[in-house]
């Protein structure tokens, strides 16, 4: 006989544990962006190579977790939560590593410095981009207390409260970016056109990060409405 | 009656075998969520399985064998001919037998109940006629099938939305686990110990009114409820161990719980599956002692003894691999849930029991995780898995049957 309980291949590989450590993964990746930017204000570009190569590899890590976890997700499997709505958070959650890479990568290519006192201001808002990460990285280290409760009650609300809070800071993360584009606007006419048009795309693709942090909770949402 | 010992000896050879397949295949279905939940270690599952699924054969085993050994054959249409009965009994052992080695082999989740209902139904139908089986019998066990995974999946959600509404979604999780768990504790003990107690201790002696049913049970209830209160007084909590994950303590003390629970598991699957091997030998014991299918008189204990002794042997050397590898697979299964699956469960099974529908342990478990997934609280079930164990008993019943028939006919072959 095969020494085998059925009983017990039942029960599927939880893909709760992979989620949170994939999430893990992109925010340690994102985080990398501070002594990035602080390399990069400082001119430094041999330690914002360096840095931007650990970028660069934690975002490979994060993308060959995001394969092995979609890989264990075949679609005859029962869930807490919806199995769509699990992917897409993850889709989300990856964007933000890759958005990181695409960062670094961009303004160390073209060792891109900002003009005159705009400097701590991109700082400012790039920290606050990776709060709003970070703030998605919280809500999802909720998920396992979320099955836990069955998606009930008190662990809802906690998780509610903290999309609530996501939102806010990503509500923030606009303001700042206002106010970078108004400073780069008034600068601009100075500045070489093809330079400005670069830094355009790099506050975009900082503000991006919020706005996927946002959308990753807003993904979470749906699973606890559902 | 002629080589009524060859025949006595047969049964109980091929009858101790299929409880040894019994023990050896199918107790580690029934202690699958209590491991898996890692609420009792490999070890303790043994012992537990080898001492409960052995008093529940022996003290609530004997309903569920009364069915098998005379239930689904119309005694009147066989009256002439007892011999047939007993070619018909031992061909469903050896056919059973057979088709749970080969089935288990090739890895195929395949319940005994269902072998041994489709092996009796087929020789009698075929082997003797139509009119020998108990149409109206078999419907209702056949219906039986149907209605325990569903109703243990209805009561493993209720239960599982009780423990969230009393324990996991309040403010302080833990005091409240503290506080209720042990009056689930009470509750495993009680219905366990209610339906065996109703159904009958006559065999070992013991003979309860209703009301002193109900009063022994809740003492056993009582009793196993301090047991538990004081195995929650030593666990010693951990606040660090609950940063990581907010319920790490609260499982714990459903850790507790759980053991009682794999306690009525084991309990309930012996008290049902124990049929499946010594409902036809007794069949046989009484036909070949008495040497009339009209059997009246009760059914020797030492059959059940017999039965439950070759569930343990079949545990001890095989059944315990198996329940080693649930051990090292890797599930998000918590306590919490594995109590309220694994208790919708014991609780449908012992009812069936002492209800005399033999049932699968298997199926009925199946339902009861379904219905705690249902309320969102396991994060995933393999549904495929789920079709093969529910597909297997529609491919069961013929092979079980098919055999049988052949066996029938060769036995009749050997011995008229």
């Amino acid at each position: 006989m095969s020494p085998k309980s059925h009983i017990f291949s039942m029960f599927g590989s939880s893909p709760i544990r992979p989620m949170q450590q994939h999430m893990d993964k992109v925010q340690a990746c994102v985080v990398e962006l501070i002594p990035f930017f602080e390399a990069a204000l400082a001119g430094d570009w041999e330690k914002a190579r360096e840095v931007q190569r650990s970028i660069a590899a934690l975002e490979g890590v994060a993308d060959e977790m995001k394969r092995q976890l979609r890989l264990s997700l075949p679609s005859g499997l029962m869930m807490a939560m919806s199995r769509v709505d699990l992917l897409e958070t993850l889709t989300m959650q990856d964007r933000i590593a890759n958005k990181a890479k695409d960062i670094a990568g961009l303004m160390l290519g073209r060792r891109m410095s900002f003009p005159a006192d705009t400097g701590p201001v991109m700082f400012d808002f790039v920290k606050r981009c990776i709060d709003a990460t970070a703030q998605a990285q919280t809500a999802i280290n909720e998920l396992d207390e979320l099955v836990e409760t069955g998606f009930r009650g008190r662990e809802v609300q906690l998780v509610e409260s903290m999309i609530l809070k996501l939102d806010e800071i990503e509500a923030d993360t606009d303001e700042i970016e206002i106010d970078v584009r108004q400073k780069i606007f008034a600068l601009e006419r100075g500045l070489p056109a093809v330079d400005v048009m670069f830094i355009y795309q790099i506050i975009d693709w900082i503000g991006d990060l919020a706005d996927l942090a946002q959308q990753v909770g807003g993904r979470l949402e749906i699973m606890l409405a559902r | 009656m002629e080589y009524a010992t060859i025949f006595i000896v047969l049964a109980c050879i091929f009858g101790f075998f299929m409880a040894w397949g019994v023990g050896a295949n199918d107790v580690a279905n029934a202690m699958g969520t209590s491991v898996g939940s890692r609420a009792v270690t490999i070890k303790q599952a043994f012992i537990i399985a080898a001492v409960f699924e052995f008093l529940g054969a022996y003290l609530a085993g004997g309903a569920v064998t009364d069915t098998i050994r005379k239930g689904m054959i119309d005694a009147q249409v066989l009256a002439g001919n007892p011999e047939l009965v007993v070619y018909g009994m031992l061909a469903s052992l050896l056919a059973s037998g057979i088709w749970l080695l080969f089935a288990s082999r090739a890895g195929w989740p395949v319940s005994t109940t269902h072998s041994i209902v489709g092996a009796i139904v087929g020789f009698a139908a075929v082997g003797v006629g139509l009119d020998a089986v108990k149409w109206s019998k078999v419907g209702t066990i056949v219906m039986s099938w149907v209605v325990s995974p569903a109703l243990s999946g209805i009561i493993a959600y209720w239960l599982f939305v009780s423990v969230q509404r009393l324990i996991l979604d309040t403010p302080n999780p833990l005091e409240n686990a503290k506080r209720y768990v042990p009056f689930y504790i009470f509750l495993v003990g009680f219905i366990i110990a209610l339906v065996t107690l109703f159904k009958g201790l006559k065999h070992v002696g013991l003979h309860l009114s209703t009301g002193q049913s109900y009063g022994l049970a809740a003492v056993i209830g009582v009793v196993t409820m301090v047991i538990g209160i004081l195995f929650i007084r030593r666990l010693k909590f951990d606040p660090a161990a609950d940063r990581a994950f907010h319920f790490a303590n609260v499982e714990k003390v459903f850790g507790v719980l759980m053991i009682f629970t794999a306690c009525a598991m084991a309990f309930a699957h012996g008290s049902n599956d124990v049929a499946n091997a010594v409902g036809p030998l007794a069949a046989i014991v009484g036909i070949a002692e008495s040497g009339t299918v009209l059997q009246k008189t009760a059914m020797p204990s030492w059959i059940l003894l017999l039965g439950g002794a070759g569930i343990v042997i079949g545990l001890v050397t095989y059944g315990h691999k198996v329940i080693a590898t649930v051990g090292t697979g890797i599930t998000e299964l918590t306590p919490s849930r594995g109590f309220a699956a694994t208790l919708a469960a014991a609780t449908t099974v012992v009812i069936a029991s002492g209800t005399g529908l033999p049932i699968s342990t298997t199926h009925t478990l199946v339902g009861a995780v379904l219905g705690v997934g249902l309320a969102r609280g396991i994060a995933s079930l393999n549904l495929t898995v789920v079709r093969t164990i529910f597909l297997s008993w529609i491919v069961t019943l013929p092979a079980g049957a098919i055999l049988a028939i052949a066996f029938f006919f060769l036995f009749k072959g050997i011995f008229s």
